[in-house]
Order: structure tokens, then sequence, then C-alpha cells
């Protein structure tokens, strides 16, 4: 069995604090990580290869600059057997749709794909766009907001958490997986992962190795189109209230309440 | 050629969610400025959706389809039909709500049908001289606003937050109802939904409620979440919880507030005992009022509130909820 893990770099944001008069994230300091709900994902096809004998490949995909090749070695680190760096000047200003496009003409070029799995979202886009379009472009079946993987023989069985309760499916291989935090908890890279991680060759590919038409690629090929970016100012006066005065602050919240018919 | 605003609404447990209407009216909203149709697309199975709602509250034509196969969420299925009706139809612009439904199936749809989707949407406007969709959505974390347009790929796709737009007063008015049928072929699909269970209890989807107390590490313990449900409670609201209670297991993934978990903006929002990381204020600062409650004046959660509370929230919560009562007693007593 073939697994391909599509993996995302993401600044760290649970480290950033928020400049609360511009409304921008202070990124000093902060570094670059494998989007979080993507280590579910790759958990997930750890937990997978466990069940699945003989033989299963986890194969972590990129796309992104060079410096992507450390959320890659880091995902090794963290199980996965290799890993492809897709990487060309020309992806730069990628949106969903182009990105789905060079994650799916690699996954034609590794061939005998089996599961291919991803967070449902990342925490700096978080269109959670990319999975179902990969899906739809390679045509095969997918699923989303996955809490539970149950691969069996031909079909695998998945627990889909959604807003008001949990659905139950069974798919066809191959397909596509988009996994949520409630699936797992993410493993710790062992000393031997990393020692393997730290010597692996990554393997890159271009979009000329990939035969991805010109059209597609980066902000050109892009049917979407940022025009305008805003930084919302801080709106809210902050009314605080502590000690003694918080019997008046409580009191003056209920009366708000009231008035805007809440109570 | 009509190039209408399409509306795709959605059906779950047999009701019409009501993102699907406020959808119907942003969409009468924006193709009158474009002097266009507003055609609603109803993917059903019970008896109970009356698809004359759609055009009291502004569509001029419901496209549907009533058919045991949506009794259960198929995603499959849905994104062949909706593929092929974009097709069938050639509409200028397509809107769902950003649901685990729409953000599931419209994405498909664009890999499919090869155009552009922006998700989360939370303002969408027309541009006067290009007469292109301006399709407004928080970004890095809601600390900015990003204005996309899809300028050459028709249709203009969006999913939309819930509860972004206000649903219209509904109005007699007469309408089109055009009924799609559904071809085995499309039925056909690798996906075999098996069943549904629902949350335990009363719980409503906490994205569809005006109110919702959350709830972070500061409540010490996952049983000073009933203090949480008392106040939920005394409010209509829900009952919310910041990233690492799910993680501690205190609350189940579907009460999870901030960007892995739901995206909400009811009209009140309580953060007690939440410090306010970034990916936990950007899955709520929208909301309208905003109520912090927390030990450390430093805490962000306080630049992000209208209301802030400093102090012990064991100390805090107990009194805000007996003085709601004794509110509600003493109004109660007026009306006797």
């Amino acid at each position: 069995m073939r697994i391909v893990v599509l993996i995302k770099q993401v600044p760290d944001t649970d480290d950033v604090k928020l400049d609360p008069e511009k409304g921008t994230m202070i990124r000093e300091g902060t570094g670059n990580i494998i989007n979080p709900l993507d280590l579910n994902a790759l958990q997930a096809a750890v937990e997978i290869k466990a069940v699945m004998k003989p033989e299963t490949r986890i194969t972590a995909v990129s796309m992104g600059p060079l410096s992507t090749e450390y959320a890659l070695r880091e995902a090794m680190a963290l199980g996965a057997d290799d890993c492809l760096l897709l990487t060309d000047r020309r992806f730069a200003g990628a949106d969903s749709w182009s990105t789905a496009k060079v994650l799916s003409c690699a996954i034609k070029e590794i061939g005998e794909v089996d599961i291919i799995l991803a967070g449902e979202k990342a925490t700096d886009g978080e269109t959670g766009q990319v999975g179902p379009e990969v899906a739809a472009m390679l045509n095969i079946p997918f699923s989303t907001y996955i809490s539970d993987i149950k691969p069996g023989e031909n079909k695998v069985t998945v627990t889909r958490t959604v807003e008001d309760g949990y659905e139950l499916q069974r798919i066809d291989y191959p397909c596509l997986m988009t996994v949520i935090s409630a699936i797992n908890n993410p493993g710790m890279p062992t000393l031997e992962g990393k020692m393997r991680a730290r010597r692996a060759a990554i393997k890159r590919m271009s979009a000329d190795e990939l035969r991805i038409d010109e059209k597609a690629l980066g902000l050109k090929g892009s049917p979407t189109r940022v025009v305008k970016v805003t930084t919302p100012k801080k709106t809210r006066q902050t009314r605080l209230y502590s000690g003694s005065s918080i019997d008046e602050g409580i009191g003056e919240l209920i009366e708000v309440l009231e008035a805007k018919g809440l109570l | 050629m009509h190039r209408d605003v399409m509306v795709i609404t959605e059906v779950r447990q047999n009701k019409l969610l009501p993102v699907s209407l406020e959808l119907t009216g942003k969409a009468r909203a924006l193709a009158d400025k474009l002097k266009t149709r507003v055609t609603a697309v109803v993917l059903y199975n019970g008896m109970d959706v009356e698809l004359e709602t759609m055009i009291n509250h502004g569509a001029d034509r419901v496209i549907h389809s009533r058919d045991k196969i949506f009794r259960l969420f198929n995603q499959a299925v849905h994104t062949n039909v909706i593929s092929r009706i974009i097709e069938e139809e050639a509409p200028e612009i397509v809107l769902a709500g950003a649901t685990s439904t729409g953000r599931t199936v419209l994405p498909a749809v664009a890999g499919r049908i090869n155009t552009g989707l922006t998700a989360d949407c939370t303002g969408l406007d027309i541009e006067q001289e290009s007469g292109l969709l301006l399709q407004t959505r928080p970004a890095i974390g809601g600390n900015i606003m990003a204005t996309i347009k899809t300028p050459e790929h028709r249709p203009q796709m969006a999913t939309v937050r819930p509860k972004t737009f206000k649903i219209p007063d509904p109005v007699r008015r007469s309408g089109e109802i055009i009924e799609f049928k559904l071809s085995e072929h499309l039925k056909k699909t690798s996906v075999e939904p098996l069943g549904f269970k629902k949350l335990p209890g009363n719980e409503e989807n906490i994205q569809e409620l005006d109110v919702i107390v959350s709830g972070g590490k500061g409540l010490k313990r996952k049983e000073s979440f009933k203090m949480l449900e008392r106040l939920a409670k005394l409010l209509d609201g829900a009952v919310g919880a910041s990233r690492p209670t799910i993680e501690a297991k205190w609350m189940d993934y579907p009460h999870q507030v901030g960007l892995s978990g739901k995206v909400v903006s009811p009209k009140l929002y309580f953060a007690i005992g939440i410090s306010g990381a970034i990916q936990h204020i950007a899955g709520m600062e929208t909301s309208g009022l905003i109520v912090a409650v927390n030990k450390d004046k430093n805490a962000p959660i306080f630049e992000f509130s209208d209301y802030g509370f400093c102090g012990d929230l064991f100390d805090i919560l107990p009194k805000l909820i007996s003085r709601i009562e004794e509110k509600k007693n003493a109004d109660g007593d007026q009306h006797v």
C-alpha cells in the first residue's frame, strides 16, 4: 500500500502574539512548523501502516520554497518513509486551485497511491479547499472532517465529525481523506527517525518535471486574486473591571444585555 | 444568457439551515445590482422543506431534486449534481454556507469545473465598474481582511460564514420551481454513507446560536464546565471550548472554537479562563459583544473584549449567574 501525506509548512501561530493596535501578527522569533492538522494526518498514516501489512510506504509531499525541506525532514522523523518537495519559482502566489493542480500532478507522477491524507485546513490560509480540490482533479472519492479511520482490505470506513453529529461512511480505495485534531495525538520523533531524516536526500520536482501547463502555475495561474488587504483597527473599547469594581461591571453588563435583548 | 446568482442551500436532518436563507437574501441584493436572477438549488429527501420559502426570501427560481439518496450526506453525489447544475445553468456567481457541507462540496466542485473559490467570506459585494464579485474574508488568523476577485473564471464561487448576513423578511412573491432529474449515473459513487449519529443530548450546532459561553484551561477541571452550561442555558446559548480543553478531553470536539475548530460569530461571546491565543481569537473575534473573564490582567483576550473582568473566575462567574437569575426572576414576576 502507498500512502501520500500532504504537508504544508506554516508560521508557528501558537507562539505568535498579536499587536492589538495594528491588529497584525508579531512574527519576530517565530519559526516555521508543519501545519498542526497535517501532523494528525501523518500520525493517521503511521497508524494505518501499523495495521496494513505487508509493506505500506508513506510519502510526505509538500509544495513550497526550498526551506520547506525542514518540514519534510520533520515528517520523515515522525514516520514518513520518503518525501517529495515540489519547488519552483513559478509556483509562488498559487491559490488553492493552483496548489491542488501541482499536488495532483505530483501524485500522478508518484503513480500507484491508495490513500492520500491531509489536515482539514492549514492554520495560515485556513481555506480547507486543497484536499477536496486534489481529489476532484484526480477524480477519486474523498471525505473530510475525519475523526476516525478504519482501513479495510478494499475499502476504508471513516467517521466525519460535523456540526451536529457523526457521519459514518465507507469509501473505495484510492481515496483522499482530510482529518481533524480529534483523530489522534501526533507522536514524537524517534531517535532512529531523526537520524534517518537528517541523512535523507530530499527529492525535488519542478513544474517542468511535473509536466504542468504553464497557464495553471502560481499567481498568474490562479483563478482567484487578492485585490485588497486591510488591517481592521482595534475597534473595541475594553471596559476592564477588577477587584471592587467587578460588581459594578456585572451590573453594567446586565443592563447592556437587556438593552440588546439578549436576556 | 441569464448569468444568475446561484445559492446552494443546505438541508440537514430534514431542515433547511438558516444560512440558506441568509444567502438567498444576500444573493437577491447582488442580483439586483447585476440585474439578473437568483436561483436556489435544493437537494433534499423529506417532506418538510417548502420550496416557496426560498422564493419568498428572494429567489426567482428554485431548482430542486428530492431523492432518498439525500437522506444521508454524500459528498460525491452532491459534487456530481451541483457540478452538473452549474454546467447546465452557467451561473455568474455560486454561493454556499461555510459549513462542513459547503466547505466539502464546493472545493470539489471548483476542482472539477476548474474555477476559483474563496472560503469563509464575511463580506460580499459587486464592484461597480467591472461587475465582479468582491469576496472579503479574514486572513492570517483574522488579523487582516483580504478582498478577493475571480477575474476570468466562471462561476465566481464563495463559501460564506453562517450569520454573516441577516435573513430578510419574507415577502410573498412568485417564482419558478424546476425539478432536476437525477440520473442513475450521477448517483453512482464510491462513497457509501452508513449512518448518522446525532450529538448526545439536545446539543445544537454552536455556530447557529446567538450566545456562546466558552471556557479555557483557566477552568482548571472538566467539572467547571457545568457552570458555563448553566450560564449558557440562562441565555439560550451553547457552550464552546478552547483547543487545550478539547485536548484534555474536558469537552467534545464539536464545541471547539478557533482555527482548528469552529469559527463562530454570535451576538454575545463569553471567553472564560481563555487567555486568547491567536488561534482562538481568530475563531471568535467577529462576535457582536465579547465578554472576557481572566485572572491575568495582561491576557491578550482583554484586548479583544468589550467587557473584561479581571479576577478569579470561580468568584466572578457565580456572581454573574446569580445576578442574571435575579434579573430574570424579577422580570418574570412583572409579567404575572
